[in-house]
């Protein structure tokens, strides 16, 4: 440990013993609250929040379609650190993550792309345009899919590591575009409700279930990931005596 | 409650098929994050024990 | 940080940087395809082709919708408030279409410059509102139009 500017944690994070214990403390924590938190902002967004004066009640969507965007970008820049922190500290642990949330990413952009286009049906009339915000959220999806590719095509774990890492890293030019589209380009899609500056261009009661539902998916999908790095772990680390000592007893 | 009864709020203003249809592709999406790795940690766990258990009774 | 890792660290932020500066570049050529439609004054300005099949976005003026009575034929004219353009159309309008709303038709100029739309979607804007509120703002006429730059990116 020869530099020590980073904080202590980061480098305990680098030990996959001490990474699978402290998952599995945080992981009941994750269950309980997340599951929660997503009951409360389902049954409010979809029963209580109040319809759009336009889009009547099919406005419901976005409880589920921003949530889902949202996180399929932050679960990509996730992917490219983590990708980033394996190239530069060589920390098998940091390459476990990347290869946990890749498929989890993928799905939330399938849940994005999907749920948007069956809210543009009724609100704009059309399943599908290719403008920018659209075209580039498709972009993020085929990143994700390009990135499970290489590492299943890829034998030996340290060099699919590092491809992958370095193709999430080419990508990661992907997510100012896809935040930018609809301010860069005409587009159909919406400029974003929710701006860091400004008030959000809608009401508190419809605001906050939405709020509610990005926790809420920030927790369950943490979750799943903290399952698959576990499994991951475990998989890579078989031979590890700790791992022995903690099944076999 | 923004729905009188529960007809109306099965039937969205008319879009229920819509809402309902993300709604559930969002649910089984969800579920499957979850459940899957849990099924998968399950098979890993117990391959690995079988290991051990052989390894040890071996040495 | 040791040097070998300061290497890498200068590695990856090459990959960030040069990927970034080819691909901004790229699509800073491209930026004209990368629209999803022409405005009414690029129309107005000629730079939409006569002929081909084009996107035009505006907002529908305020009286201009006119139906006919016999079938689905509707015009109608969008503008960015600064130039207009004529549309016609015959088919079902989405639900959001109406004056005051931002469209974005699919069609060709014809030789008199109304486009002949084939496909009409409503670009609504990101103010989301419960019924009352939105009543309310009609009344005291508050209602938020879509800006001249909503059309002109």
């Amino acid at each position: 440990m020869a530099s020590s500017w980073l904080p202590r944690w980061f480098y305990q994070l680098a030990s996959p013993r001490w990474c699978y214990s402290i998952t599995g403390k945080l992981i009941p924590w994750f269950a309980a609250t997340g599951g929660l938190l997503f009951l409360v902002g389902l049954i409010w967004g979809l029963a209580f929040a109040p319809s759009d004066y336009q889009q009547g009640n099919s406005f419901r969507i976005i409880y589920l379609h921003v949530p889902t965007a949202i996180l399929a970008q932050s679960f990509y820049m996730m992917m490219a650190i983590a990708g980033a922190i394996g190239l530069i500290w060589k920390m098998k642990v940091a390459d476990m993550v990347a290869k946990s949330v890749a498929p989890l990413g993928a799905a939330l952009a399938v849940l994005a792309l999907a749920t948007g286009a069956i809210w543009g049906k009724p609100t704009w009339g059309s399943w599908w345009v290719w403008d920018a915000r659209l075209t580039s959220m498709l972009v993020l999806l085929f990143l994700y899919l390009g990135v499970m590719a290489l590492n299943s095509a890829i034998e030996s774990e340290t060099t699919a590591a590092k491809s992958t890492a370095v193709l999430a890293l080419v990508g990661l030019v992907n997510i100012p575009i896809i935040k930018y589209s609809v301010e860069w380009w005409n587009t159909l899609h919406q400029p974003a409700t929710f701006k860091l500056t400004e008030k959000p261009a809608m009401p508190a009661e419809m605001w906050i279930p939405l709020l509610v539902m990005v926790i809420a998916l920030y927790l369950l999908f943490g979750l799943a990931m903290m399952l698959r790095l576990r499994n991951e772990i475990l998989r890579r680390e078989r031979r590890a005596g700790w791992v022995k000592e903690l099944l076999g007893s | 409650m923004a729905f009188e009864t529960f007809a109306d709020f099965l039937n969205m203003g008319g879009h229920g098929l819509y809402v309902w249809l993300s709604y559930g592709l969002g649910l089984l999406t969800i579920a499957l994050c979850i459940y899957l790795p849990v099924i998968q940690g399950r098979e890993t766990r117990r391959t690995l024990r079988r290991r051990i258990q052989r390894e040890s009774i071996k040495s | 940080m040791n040097p070998k890792r300061k290497k890498r660290l200068i590695i990856v932020l090459m990959i960030v940087f040069g990927a970034s500066a080819a691909i901004g570049l790229t699509m800073y050529a491209l930026s004209q395809n990368i629209n999803l439609f022409y405005s009414p004054t690029q129309i107005a300005k000629g730079e939409a082709p006569a002929e081909t099949r084009i996107r035009a976005g505006g907002m529908v003026v305020e009286g201009s919708v006119k139906r006919d009575p016999e079938s689905l034929l509707v015009t109608f004219e969008v503008t960015d408030y600064e130039n207009k353009v004529a549309v016609q159309y015959s088919g079902i309008l989405p639900d959001l279409f109406r004056e005051g709303q931002g469209i974005v038709a699919q069609g060709k100029l014809d030789a008199s410059g109304t486009l002949q739309a084939v496909e009409v979607l409503a670009k609504h804007d990101e103010n989301y509102m419960p019924p009352e509120v939105a009543e309310a703002l009609q009344k005291s006429g508050k209602m938020p139009l879509p800006s001249k730059e909503e059309f002109n990116k």
